[in-house]
């Protein structure tokens, strides 16, 4: 019964159709999904901090206002991540308590600070840019639900990268203090941006069983190469140089070349010894106990009302 | 449930079309779901209306079974028109 199951499992991969809610899943598919759901929906809610710390200090109404609307889209993000792993048996609850007690992970990205305005622009640039070269290719991703979370989310995500690159044109045309705040950030987020991708190839050895399940299509390596080339031509236009001796075109690969990121400072950060892992922990703790008053009188409302409609 | 139920949500984009299944959302009751399907998903008007619809209200049919449950419908070639051969000549068929 279970190679027939299995034999059926194969088949919709081989034939590159979606594997649905309903269907018959192998454990360690099933298990490999989750994590790496949950790992993105965390990322989203942990990704609102950064960017909404500075929501309250926007420059102009303008600004505010997009930034509140981004920030809201990393929430729908979030959720939309969470309802497809609960199609794969993940309670939300358990997931929200194993991202508190940090045993599942969210991006290493949002573990650093954002200390100037220009890295809100900055973020929308290179780490939704490196989050958009991640994810378009999962919206052909094997699990159904997750597929569609992802179109839906990419759609969204332009607009994010578009605003942080237009608020880092409008800095560049200010003052020569402004364009400094621009490199500044630049040259801080460049290397967290590229360590985005994850670990190299080499020391990635979850990725050869995730490509085979079509759960991924590209490696790691692949990826970064592909953002490295795309970041350097918007650099140019904006004024900006990257933190890399390095970094230069290779006529041969026809790829630029870059420096090695710094992989001890990537294994640091996730193991929660990056610069902000407890204040974002810290953090999403309080909104939550802060809140719980809300989510009791919506349920004890919602209990009334059904007794009122018995009665 | 404090987290609230489990709610799925059906979005009509346009009018003239169907509503068609978008994903699922927490709430403690309907009214409740119903407006945070309209902020989850449709921030970019991508809806002019919403059903919502608790998760375990919804029967479906399951992919285990699916070869016997469809198969009534697998040999039957003669509910579609390219079934019959008319001759070309015969106009507007």
């Amino acid at each position: 019964m279970e190679a027939e199951l299995q034999a059926h499992f194969d088949d919709v991969l081989a034939r590159d159709q979606r594997l649905e809610p309903r269907d018959w899943l192998p454990d360690a598919y099933r298990s490999t999904l989750i994590r790496q759901i949950a790992q993105h929906a965390h990322s989203e809610i942990i990704g609102m901090q950064p960017e909404g710390a500075w929501i309250t200090r926007a420059p102009s109404l303008r600004r505010k206002a997009i930034l509140l609307a981004k920030v809201q889209d990393e929430a729908g993000h979030g959720l939309y991540l969470y309802s497809a792993a609960e199609t794969l048996g993940a309670e939300r609850g358990d997931l929200l308590e194993r991202l508190l007690n940090g045993t599942q992970k969210y991006s290493s990205i949002f573990n650093y600070p954002t200390l100037s305005f220009a890295d809100v622009g900055v973020i929308g640039w290179l780490v939704d840019g490196a989050a958009i070269c991640n994810q378009v290719p999962l919206c052909r991703s094997s699990y159904g639900p997750y597929a569609r979370a992802m179109i839906r989310i990419c759609k969204e995500e332009s607009f994010h990268q578009r605003q942080g690159y237009e608020l880092l044109l409008t800095m560049m045309s200010g003052t020569e203090r402004q364009r400094r705040m621009v490199q500044d950030a630049t040259d801080r987020w460049w290397w967290p941006a590229l360590m985005m991708f994850g670990p190299p190839d080499t020391d990635s050895p979850n990725t050869a069983q995730s490509m085979a399940w079509k759960v991924k299509r590209h490696t790691n390596d692949e990826l970064r190469q592909r953002f490295v080339d795309m970041s350097v031509p918007q650099a140019d236009v904006l004024g900006v140089t990257f933190p890399d001796p390095e970094l230069r075109w290779n006529d041969e690969r026809r790829h630029y070349d870059f420096g090695e990121p710094d992989w001890a400072e990537l294994k640091r950060v996730i193991t929660g010894d990056g610069p902000c892992n407890a204040e974002r922990i810290a953090h999403l703790r309080a909104a939550r106990d802060d809140g719980a008053w809300v989510r009791e009188a919506a349920t004890a409302h919602a209990r009334k009302v059904r007794e009122v409609d018995r009665d | 449930m404090i987290d609230g139920e489990l709610y799925e949500v059906f979005v009509r984009t346009k009018r003239g079309l169907n509503h068609v299944h978008v994903g699922s959302l927490h709430a403690t009751d309907d009214e409740m779901a119903l407006r945070n399907a309209r902020d989850l998903y449709t921030r970019r008007n991508e809806g002019v209306s919403i059903w919502v619809v608790r998760s375990d209200s919804i029967t479906a049919s399951s992919p285990d079974e699916k070869d016997p449950f469809f198969a009534p419908s697998g040999d039957k070639v003669y509910r579609h028109p390219t079934f019959y051969e008319i001759p070309d000549d015969v106009p507007q068929m």
